[in-house]
């Protein structure tokens, strides 16, 4: 007894004593799991026979974590009266609470909610109820806390893992887009997190001050978001602060790496033996599966009884089996397999990489190949299924036959002889007239919908409204109409292989997109990872600077003709400035250009009234100038532009260069300084250089007698 | 009562999670906590043994479920159990002797009362104390049903009769024997628990015997049992090479050779694929055990078939270190043994560079790729040559007999439900 308290309070000693928090989003607010979640909340969806949520708790339970609210939103009474029923209520040092709201729409809704419930005062783990891992928390939030203490602006640590993606898809194992990440080597800072690549081109787009800023970056597009984030409390209130922050990592990461006024920092913590990731649409569902028939997310395997998952054997070639199953013996159960408990399965019937839930009966010749049957189903003689996904209480009936990628929701029944379309989705519900343009929103009418179910249900057979051409004679439920579009991308995330054809015709695409990459050398290709270190191109830089120019121009000729006040001819200017990230001295030329432009095209007979116009535009706007003209340098640019402009594009202004110089000079606009040491930089010139320098002589010289007489 | 249902689930919940590893660790904490169990565990007026067995074998059933490759577990719930009868049994004879004796003198022959029940008790005693032999197995299996419940249902039976016998004549004495009874079974728990820590001491101070100078020394991952071993010896100045297999994947070798160089011990580290290179130099394998079965056989970490196959074939003696809370009253065929468990294959090899392997959005569909990465092996015990356990050295052969020492017979099967 003694040496076990002993043990204990060691691995306390670790652990901070502030109890470690955990939030748990048990809604994904996306609808990719339609029409399942219409009745169901994702959360619930069983991945080898245990609900999803399991998993996730799982994991935070052997992670430390001792307090754990779940968010729920959608359905949250399934999921509430789940969470009372399953062992996780009533433990000691772990204790999971619910949070309901029905008017989140979003991650950052429930974010929002739970900052004004005041709940997290310390570090917490960010996690959404369909993560499965394994990984070891304590290092990352060491780490976490380690940085913290150092640097307070280090407010979120986001778990990465090495995952690749595949080269033709351009998606990776989990169904998701090709992931980049820039990541600096050395601090583990993310700077980069891009989810939605150019038309999956593989091309990816960098800020020049970007790479100009980070001595070191690395990019990576191997990398694979777990979705499990150590956050401080700041999070909650940075949601709260900017209420437009919908999306975890599309508002709320980009908006941070954007947004450089807070100065808030994310980090990340790479992931190497563990496991963890997150079941996002029915390719990552398949894919998790698979992974964890596989054992890759040991100790959270089928055999292992970490929640209320009933006992079960692992044979040989990866088939678990669950008690009191009856086989015939002429059925052939193929390898990575699971059979649930009390579920009998006829002769010559052949199973392989396929998970059949608890209670189903299947009957003799049938064909089952990678897919998912939950609780319950009947699958009577000679069906053929092939990479379906059966929810609880479906029934086929004989001979029929789904093709790759068919989802069937609760109770749909398919009719004798029938042939489900590949990639299409029935359910009892019909499909939601209304699509809602906001592809976040999840749970949309689904009230009104269970009721619809029950009131259905409880009529039975009396309703013959399914048409027969939907799921054959004697089925029941709709089979979903996806618009054209939808269609089309369906393979992506379905829990089907992608068809031969497809594969090809991808293949294609990325040969023509390498052909058009090296055309196109502005863009950066990305090949797997890429070090880059302190680089600039001076081709864009030039490119760039003469759209600015331009800018600057139009910019500040219309405030001339509107009349802008000059504070908002600065704050115009220097945004331009910061989107084209040049430097001040930079816009004193450009401005300095378009004042001179303004001058010469105001009308003029003789070089003397262009003098005169050169001094009222710059009696009126000189002081615009002033802010770019912090330091020598500056006034020298501006010289060399006047002095390029003389020589090129305003002519005119030739004749009376040392005029507008004196004028300059008179107006506290250039320096003696400046002017000097434009003249002394000029002297190692040619002479065609020479001439304006030749010109304004006597200037000079004045300037230097002056300057002698002051000492 | 609460108090101990927290820590059983407690317990529970570390073993599912695999929070617990390595059966020392496993067997001392399940002894402490079936201590605590004992000592709270309130007993009736009658039948107290049969109550606490109950009870025992209750919580034990959970505990072998929980982590059935932790065999361990079920060892020391034996174990306990055992316990519990025997001193349940010197109790009874104790009190019979004197019981018996009061029944002679009272009257001698018709009276039927006392003399079924002193016949009771003389049964209960003769079941409990006689040593296993065929003729005990054979009477004590009952026509209709399976022989463990029926048989711990006899002893229930007859034990709680001779209570009966008691609870008329010396009822005065009850309190006082509950009372002993427990103290007795805790007493001789914690011995148990001293056994278990002790065990290593032990152990090592046979390594004299064994280990002689200039010898070569093969071992293969890492056993605590092993260092003490191989360190007693060399405190004993004795000068030997310890060559040591790394015992991928866990590589546990790496930390055996660290701690034995830092103990100041000559160390070779090999592969374990070299194992068998290497054997013919060798002058002796020693290892230590996951679990000692019943007939000799050994389950042992994951390679360790290989090497006593090719100790065999070199005629290396090939000794395997085991305490005594890991012999196994089971027979490797029994259904309840679980022999391996399947870890995560993330130990072999890289997920991340290995991920393109498993992408199941492309081809069939069907995963190409599997890998299996069992954690333990099952050596036969003619592979063996030598146990040396706390008690002394051992032909596997002896096993056997071992196990009818430390475990009764009615408690090998541990699970209630089959048979109820």
């Amino acid at each position: 007894m003694g040496a076990k308290k002993g043990g204990k309070e060691d691995a306390v000693e670790d652990m901070p004593h502030v109890p470690l928090k955990a939030i748990l989003l048990a809604d994904s607010f996306t609808t990719k799991f339609r029409p399942i979640t219409l009745e169901c909340p994702k959360v619930l969806l069983p991945i080898v026979n245990t609900p999803m949520i399991d998993y996730t708790l799982a994991w935070l339970e052997s992670a430390n974590v001792e307090e754990v609210f779940v968010f729920c939103c959608s359905h949250s009474k399934q999921i509430i009266d789940y969470l009372d029923k399953s062992k996780w209520v009533n433990q000691p040092n772990f204790s999971v609470s619910t949070i309901e709201s029905h008017n989140c729409i979003s991650a950052g809704d429930a974010l929002r909610f739970i900052y004004d419930k005041n709940v997290i005062n310390g570090d917490f783990v960010l996690i959404s109820g369909d993560t499965v891992s394994n990984m070891i928390l304590t290092e990352a939030l060491q780490e976490h806390k380690e940085r913290r203490q150092k640097d307070s602006n280090a407010v979120m640590t986001m778990v990465i893992k090495q995952s690749k993606p595949s080269q033709i898809t351009r998606q990776t194992r989990l169904g998701t887009d090709e992931l980049f990440m820039a990541i600096d080597p050395a601090t583990k800072q993310l700077l980069y997190y891009d989810d939605k690549s150019d038309d999956q081109k593989g091309t990816l787009t960098l800020d020049k001050a970007f790479l100009a800023e980070n001595p070191s970056i690395s990019v990576h597009n191997d990398k694979q978001d777990c979705y499990i984030d150590i956050c401080s409390p700041e999070v909650l209130s940075l949601f709260t602060d900017n209420f437009d922050y919908q999306h975890l990592r599309r508002h709320f990461v980009k908006g941070l790496l954007v947004d450089d006024i807070m100065g808030f920092k994310i980090f990340t913590h790479e992931i190497h033996s563990d496991y963890a990731a997150r079941i996002d649409n029915f390719r990552s569902y398949d894919s998790i599966s698979k992974d964890i028939i596989q054992r890759w997310t040991y100790p959270f395997v089928p055999d292992v009884q970490f929640s209320l998952n009933n006992p079960t054997n692992l044979e040989r070639h990866g088939i678990y089996r669950a008690s009191e199953i009856l086989q015939s013996r002429s059925a052939e159960i193929g390898p990575f397999t699971y059979i649930g408990k009390g579920s009998s399965i006829g002769g010559k019937t052949v199973i392989s990489n396929s998970v059949i839930g608890d209670g189903c009966k299947i009957g003799s010749n049938v064909l089952i190949d990678g897919c998912y049957i939950w609780n319950n189903v009947t699958i009577e003689d000679g069906c053929n299924l092939k990479q379906a996904i059966l929810c609880d209480g479906v029934v086929m009936k004989s001979g029929s036959v789904l093709e790759p990628g068919v989802v069937l929701s609760f109770n749909v029944v398919v009719g004798q002889e029938f042939v489900v379309p590949a990639y299409s989705k029935v359910s009892l519900l019909p499909q939601p007239v209304t699509q809602d343009s906001d592809e976040e929103l999840e749970y949309a009418d689904n009230n009104s919908g269970i009721i619809h179910t029950i009131d259905t249900l409880e009529n039975g057979n009396s309703r013959t409204e399914w048409e027969s051409s939907e799921v054959g004679i004697g089925g029941r439920g709709f089979i979903w109409s996806m618009s054209e579009v939808d269609h089309e991308e369906e393979w992506r995330h379905s829990v089907a292989p992608i068809p031969e054809t497809k594969l090809i015709e991808l293949t294609q695409m990325v040969f023509d997109n390498l052909e058009l990459n090296i055309q196109d050398d502005i863009v950066l290709a990305v090949p797997g990872e890429q070090e880059s270190g302190n680089e600039s191109d001076d081709d864009n830089i030039d490119d760039s600077l003469q759209i600015f120019e331009k800018e600057i121009e139009a910019t500040f000729l219309r405030a001339v003709h509107e009349k802008v006040k000059d504070d908002h001819i600065i704050l115009e200017v220097n945004s331009l400035r910061l989107s084209y990230n040049l430097a001040l001295e930079d816009c004193a030329s450009a401005l300095f250009y378009s004042m001179m432009k303004l001058a010469l095209d105001t009308t003029h007979t003789s070089p003397a009234s262009l003098v005169k116009n050169a001094n009222d535009v710059m009696s009126r706007y000189g002081k615009l100038l002033k802010p770019y003209l912090q330091s020598v340098d500056g006034e020298i640019e501006v010289i060399l532009k006047f002095e390029e402009m003389c020589s090129e594009s305003a002519k005119e202004f030739a004749a009376v260069f040392v005029q507008i110089l004196h004028m300059l000079y008179d107006k506290d606009i250039i320096q003696e300084e400046a002017i000097l040491n434009w003249a002394e930089e000029k002297e190692g010139a040619d002479e065609s250089d020479k001439v304006f320098v030749k010109q304004s002589e006597k200037f000079i010289q004045w300037l230097n007698e002056a300057s002698e007489e002051e000492d | 009562m609460p108090d101990t249902h927290a820590l059983v689930s407690d317990f529970l919940n570390k073993l599912k999670k695999r929070k617990i590893e390595g059966s020392k660790a496993t067997a001392k904490l399940t002894a402490e906590l079936l201590r605590s169990v004992i000592s709270q565990q309130r007993l009736p007026n009658t039948n107290q043994a049969g109550a606490l067995i109950h009870a025992i074998k209750a919580i034990g059933d959970q505990l072998t479920a929980a982590n059935p490759v932790e065999v361990a577990v079920g060892n020391i719930v034996r174990r306990v159990l055992h316990i519990i009868r025997e001193e349940d049994v010197s109790l009874t004879t104790a009190s019979i002797g004197g019981l018996s004796l009061q029944g002679l003198s009272d009257d001698d022959d018709d009276d039927d009362n006392p003399l079924v029940s002193a016949a009771a008790a003389a049964a209960a005693a003769r079941t409990t104390l006689r040593p296993p032999s065929l003729q005990t197995l054979l009477e004590d299996i009952p026509p209709h049903s399976a022989a463990a419940s029926a048989a711990a249902a006899a002893l229930h039976h007859s034990s709680s009769s001779a209570g009966d016998s008691e609870d008329k004549t010396k009822s005065t004495d009850k309190n006082s024997r509950s009372r002993k009874l427990k103290h007795n079974v805790i007493e001789a728990v914690n011995e148990l628990i001293q056994d278990i820590a002790t065990c290593h001491e032990l152990i090592a101070e046979q390594a004299v015997e064994h280990i002689h100078h200039n010898e070569v020394i093969l071992t293969l991952g890492s056993s605590g049992t092993v260092i003490e071993f191989l360190c007693a010896a060399k405190e004993k100045k004795r000068s030997f090479r310890v060559f040591v297999a790394e015992g991928a994947p866990r590589y546990q070798g790496h930390t055996l050779a660290k701690e034995l160089v830092a103990r100041g011990l000559q160390t070779t580290v090999i592969t374990d694929s070299a194992v068998f290179a290497m054997i013919s130099r060798v002058n002796m394998v020693i290892v230590g055990a996951h679990a000692v079965m019943a007939n000799g056989g050994v389950i042992a970490p994951v390679g360790l078939n290989m090497v006593a196959l090719a100790a065999q074939r070199h005629a290396v003696p090939f000794v395997v270190l085991a305490g005594i809370h890991k012999l196994c009253p089971l027979y490797p065929h029994n259904p309840e043994v679980l022999l391996n468990e399947l870890k995560s294959p993330s130990e072999l090899l890289d997920f991340g560079e290995m991920s393109d392997c498993m992408d199941f959005g492309t081809g069939t569909g069907s995963p190409l790729l599997h890998v299996v990465n069992p954690a333990f092996d099952y050596v036969p015990p003619k592979l063996v040559s030598l146990f040396i356990t706390d008690t002394g050295g051992h032909n596997p052969s002896y096993m056997y007999r071992l196990i009818a020492d430390y475990y009764s017979a009615d408690d090998l099967v541990l699970q209630q439900r089959p048979t109820s």
